[in-house]
């Protein structure tokens, strides 16, 4: 274990397609997990389409990685935020995103599902609190 | 030029560090040929592995890193399964480089 845990925010604000970015954020947080640090995501603007249920990329020759997003559990990642006024502002609810469900291994803790949707004040604090932002 | 390996007959490309280069193209066969080129002889054990990997490809279109692996393996197969030193005993080279090798998928993400 390190000695010293960071607090660190990855934030997604772009559609899942077209750019890289969505992929390529997912990857580094797949990647960074193996640091043992306080990992939370938010999914905000545009971002918010990543978690959304049913993508079907036939048609833009894509590979579909959002069965993905559900391993987020299983790399340590212990939050999952999804900002609501983006949710609202695309006609969009809970109930049209994925659930990730996150379990302890050592102590079989479960957490049914770590996607919570909040407010823009809890976005605010969010961000003030973390010691490391990325922004996708 | 691509190298190749031979699968029953068939020429399978695989990219330089030996991963096929096309998923579909995996057949059980494709696992003993790699295996024996690393001097491996697969037995239930390591096909309880190699399934495994490629169920877990089905569902969540990425292979594990070795401690996801790792902690899915105890949860679905057993503890006494789900530790390093037993992945390791099967597989020499790293249970996840390794088997995800034999089972046709990409190199598992956050492996260096």
């Amino acid at each position: 274990m390190s000695e010293v845990v960071k607090k660190f925010l990855y934030l997604n604000r772009k559609a899942p397609y077209g750019t890289i970015y969505a992929w390529e954020a997912l990857e580094v947080v797949l990647i960074g997990a193996a640091f043992d640090q306080d990992v939370s995501v938010m999914f905000i603007d545009d971002g918010v389409y990543q978690l959304t249920k049913g993508q079907d990329t036939k048609g833009i020759g894509m590979k579909n990685f959002s069965p993905t997003y559900r391993t987020l559990g299983d790399y340590e990642v212990k939050k999952i935020y999804v900002d609501q006024a983006s949710l609202e502002a695309r006609g969009l609810t809970q109930d049209d995103l994925v659930e990730v469900a996150w379990e302890d291994f050592e102590t079989e803790e479960e957490i049914e599902n770590i996607v919570e949707v909040i407010d823009s004040a809890r976005v605010s604090a969010l961000m003030d609190e973390s010691d490391v932002i990325f922004s996708f | 030029m691509s190298d190749t390996i031979d699968v029953d007959g068939k020429q399978l490309a695989v990219d330089e560090e030996g991963y096929l280069s096309n998923l579909n193209d995996w057949v059980p066969g494709v696992a003993n040929v790699m295996a024996a080129q690393d001097n491996l002889e697969l037995t239930d054990e390591h096909w309880d592995i190699i399934n495994f990997l490629r169920e877990y490809y089905e569902e969540y279109q990425i292979a594990p890193a070795v401690r996801v692996l790792t902690k899915a393996v105890g949860k679905k197969l057993g503890k006494e399964k789900g530790n390093s030193k037993y992945l390791y005993s099967l597989f020499p080279y790293g249970p996840a480089k390794q088997a995800c090798r034999f089972a046709g998928l990409p190199k598992p993400t956050g492996c260096v």
